[in-house]
């Protein structure tokens, strides 16, 4: 339960990639510190400003929504069309901006964010933290939530049409620019909420962002860089593998035996579990 | 205004441009070589640092600028070598074996490593090489009877053929001697059938397919050769640093060698040469900035009697000091470069050149970019 509960993260956080990539083909290397940001709001918001859990939540979400619209709009936008390593390079920058801001901003101590989640349910002989628990249902509860957002609004279809062609959907009549900016928004918001539901689990330091991030990527492309299904299930089998290998086999597979099953997943099949491989005829 | 006029393919490849240019490389040289008998010995010691800088700049430009294929991982590979070559040095072995051993260690695990990546493009190999980079990390705090673990290594002085490097100018010349025969190294294969296949793959793998280039062999010839030299830096690293620890070789230090290719200028090795010098050289000034920002902001404020501006050099120097704050500047760097100027230092040198060797008639559209939008062009 727990390994899926942080898989669960992963795999928010791999969504978060895979959102992005699919629309604008833009890879977000600065996930893992939006992610710490939303930590740090929320942990704002309880501790400092002694709201309460929930509208904590919300402020954090929608703050750093806000702000990956706005890092949209002034710096992303201007790199599109740019090589695909400029572009990742660039969010790289962005990311060491960010930890630095937070450092500067909050220290670099260790916080912890009080949660309504306490106690444990015994569920047929097996023993469930309600911490755990919170990270899994809101992880299907945001997917549930994006599904219905995708399919059954119009802004969502015709972000799913972005993401098929740009060119085309910007002759259609979408404002590709906006679609790009509010997909930026979601993905960010995502990485907050991942961020608050994580906070229990892993503490809030300027650093955490970091090592998610590099556990969703392997995620993502476990699973298929541009597949959503294959960013949660590849999160999942990270956050398992991760777990098993940790309390099975020696302490130092722990952390590499994630990247160990990715690469061999990668040599055997380059596009990932559920990714489809992009062909050009000449 | 100059002409240059070419009338044989030979002067395509030529090792200097003309005797100009041949001219005022020797002038360079003559100035590094005399440099450690002006400066002060401190600054000797950091501008070795520069040479070891380009040489991983070399490395990863080989890979990155010119074959197209993009690491995340490079500390790994000076991780190999650094070991592999204090190691061999523990063992007894003389300098220049284990050096050499070091070497081709590290282009062995580049092939091997390699192998994998020439089904992957892009971002996969991206983060394929991100994760052998966490892999090797781990090896290096685990294999404790070869890399001690987190207790550390300690590296002794160079000493070839009885000859000493011990103090810092002659390891300055020591890593001088590697640096420029690595550029002439690369410089040749660049120049010759294997860097124009490579460049031809960086700009159109298809392409290059299609003109008989093979691209399973020249993609693991570049990631061998670019790790090979990353293991050369890597023992020379060692024995700057003296004590190898396995939390150096982080993930934090391939991307400053990638910031180091991309602020110099993607796609030459000028570019490598001046990054090094900005990624050297950085902390070293941010030092020397918070220390004196605050000092003659207050004595200018002392002079006018603006007591603000005395504050505002404290409130600065108090920034400066904070630990992480170097990572962040140099991510404000890396973004202003890529937002401002995609082609680095090397670009706006040649910028700055072509201005003034074209002077009326100087055209801005001259270095303008190709934008790709379409899905379809994007394919790599």
């Amino acid at each position: 339960m727990n390994g899926l509960a942080v898989g669960c993260i992963y795999g928010l956080v791999a969504l978060g990639f895979v959102l992005i990539y699919k629309a604008t083909e833009l890879v977000n290397f600065a996930q893992g510190d939006l992610l710490m940001l939303g930590a740090f709001v929320a942990y704002m918001a309880v501790a400092w400003w002694k709201l309460d859990y929930w509208v904590a939540f919300l402020i954090s979400g929608l703050s750093v929504a806000v702000f990956g619209a706005l890092l949209d709009a002034v710096v992303l936008r201007r790199v599109i069309g740019q090589p695909q390593f400029a572009v990742v390079m660039l969010t790289i920058g962005l990311g060491a901006i960010f930890r630095t801001f937070a450092s500067v901003t909050w220290g670099s101590e260790i916080y912890t964010l009080p949660t309504p989640f306490g106690g444990v349910t015994t569920i047929g002989g097996v023993t469930l933290s309600h911490q755990y628990l919170s990270i899994v249902a809101g992880t299907f509860l945001l997917c549930g939530v994006l599904y219905l957002f995708f399919t059954h609004t119009r802004i969502g279809i015709a972000m799913q049409a972005t993401s098929q062609n740009q060119l085309a959907a910007y002759y259609m009549g979408i404002p590709v620019k906006l679609i790009f900016s509010l997909i930026w928004a979601i993905s960010a918001g995502v990485a907050a909420a991942a961020g608050i539901l994580l906070s229990p689990v892993t503490l809030i330091d300027t650093n955490m962002g970091l090592a998610v991030a590099l556990k969703a990527f392997a995620a993502a492309v476990l699973g298929g860089f541009g597949s959503i299904p294959g960013a949660l299930v590849g999160g999942i089998i990270i956050g398992l593998i991760e777990l098993y290998a940790g309390a099975t086999l020696s302490e130092g597979l722990k952390n590499t035996a994630p990247y160990i099953v990715m690469l061999v997943v990668l040599a055997i099949r380059p596009q990932g579990l559920f990714g489809t491989l992009a062909r050009k005829k000449v | 205004m100059r002409f240059l006029f070419k009338t044989s393919y030979e002067q395509d490849i030529r090792l200097f441009r003309d005797r100009t240019d041949a001219f005022w490389y020797g002038l360079l040289a003559l100035l590094v070589v005399g440099l450690p008998f002006v400066i002060d010995e401190y600054y000797v010691g950091e501008t070795s640092w520069v040479f070891i800088y380009a040489l991983c700049g070399l490395s990863l430009m080989v890979l990155v600028g010119y074959t197209g294929l993009v690491s995340l991982g490079h500390a790994a590979f000076l991780g190999i070598g650094a070991y592999a070559h204090a190691y061999f040095l523990q063992q007894g072995l003389p300098w220049v074996v284990a050096m050499a051993l070091a070497v081709a260690i590290t282009t062995a695990a580049g092939f091997v490593v390699g192998l994998p990546a020439l089904r992957m493009t892009g971002i996969y190999l991206a983060i394929a090489t991100l994760a052998f980079a966490v892999i090797i990390q781990e090896v290096f705090s685990r294999w404790e009877s070869v890399t001690h673990g987190f207790a550390g290594m300690p590296v002794d002085k160079p000493t070839i053929f009885g000859v000493s490097f011990d103090d810092d100018r002659s390891f300055y010349f020591l890593c001088l001697f590697f640096l420029v025969v690595a550029l002439w190294l690369t410089r040749n294969l660049l120049r010759a059938p294997t860097g124009r296949a490579w460049i031809a793959i960086r700009d159109s793998e298809i392409a290059a397919q299609s003109m008989g280039v093979n691209l399973a062999i020249y993609k693991s010839i570049a990631f061998a050769y670019s790790a090979g030299l990353m293991g050369l830096a890597g023992a020379l690293f060692a024995h700057k640093i003296a004590y190898l620890a396995p939390d150096i070789f982080t993930i934090l230090l391939s991307i400053q060698f990638l910031l180091l290719v991309i602020v110099g200028g993607l796609g030459s090795l000028h570019g490598a040469v001046f990054g090094a010098i900005f990624v050297a050289l950085l902390p070293p000034v941010i030092a020397i900035l918070r220390d004196s920002i605050p000092e003659s902001l207050a004595g200018f404020a002392a002079a006018t009697g603006i007591a603000p501006i005395g504050s505002l050099g404290a409130a600065i120097g108090a920034f400066l000091s904070k630990p992480g704050v170097e990572a962040g500047i140099f991510g404000l760097i890396l973004v202003l470069v890529i937002l401002l100027e995609p082609l680095g230092m090397y670009g706006r040198w040649l910028k700055i050149k072509l201005f003034f060797s074209t002077f009326p008639m100087y055209k801005k559209a001259t270095f303008k970019r190709q934008k790709s939008y379409m899905r379809s062009e994007r394919l790599r």
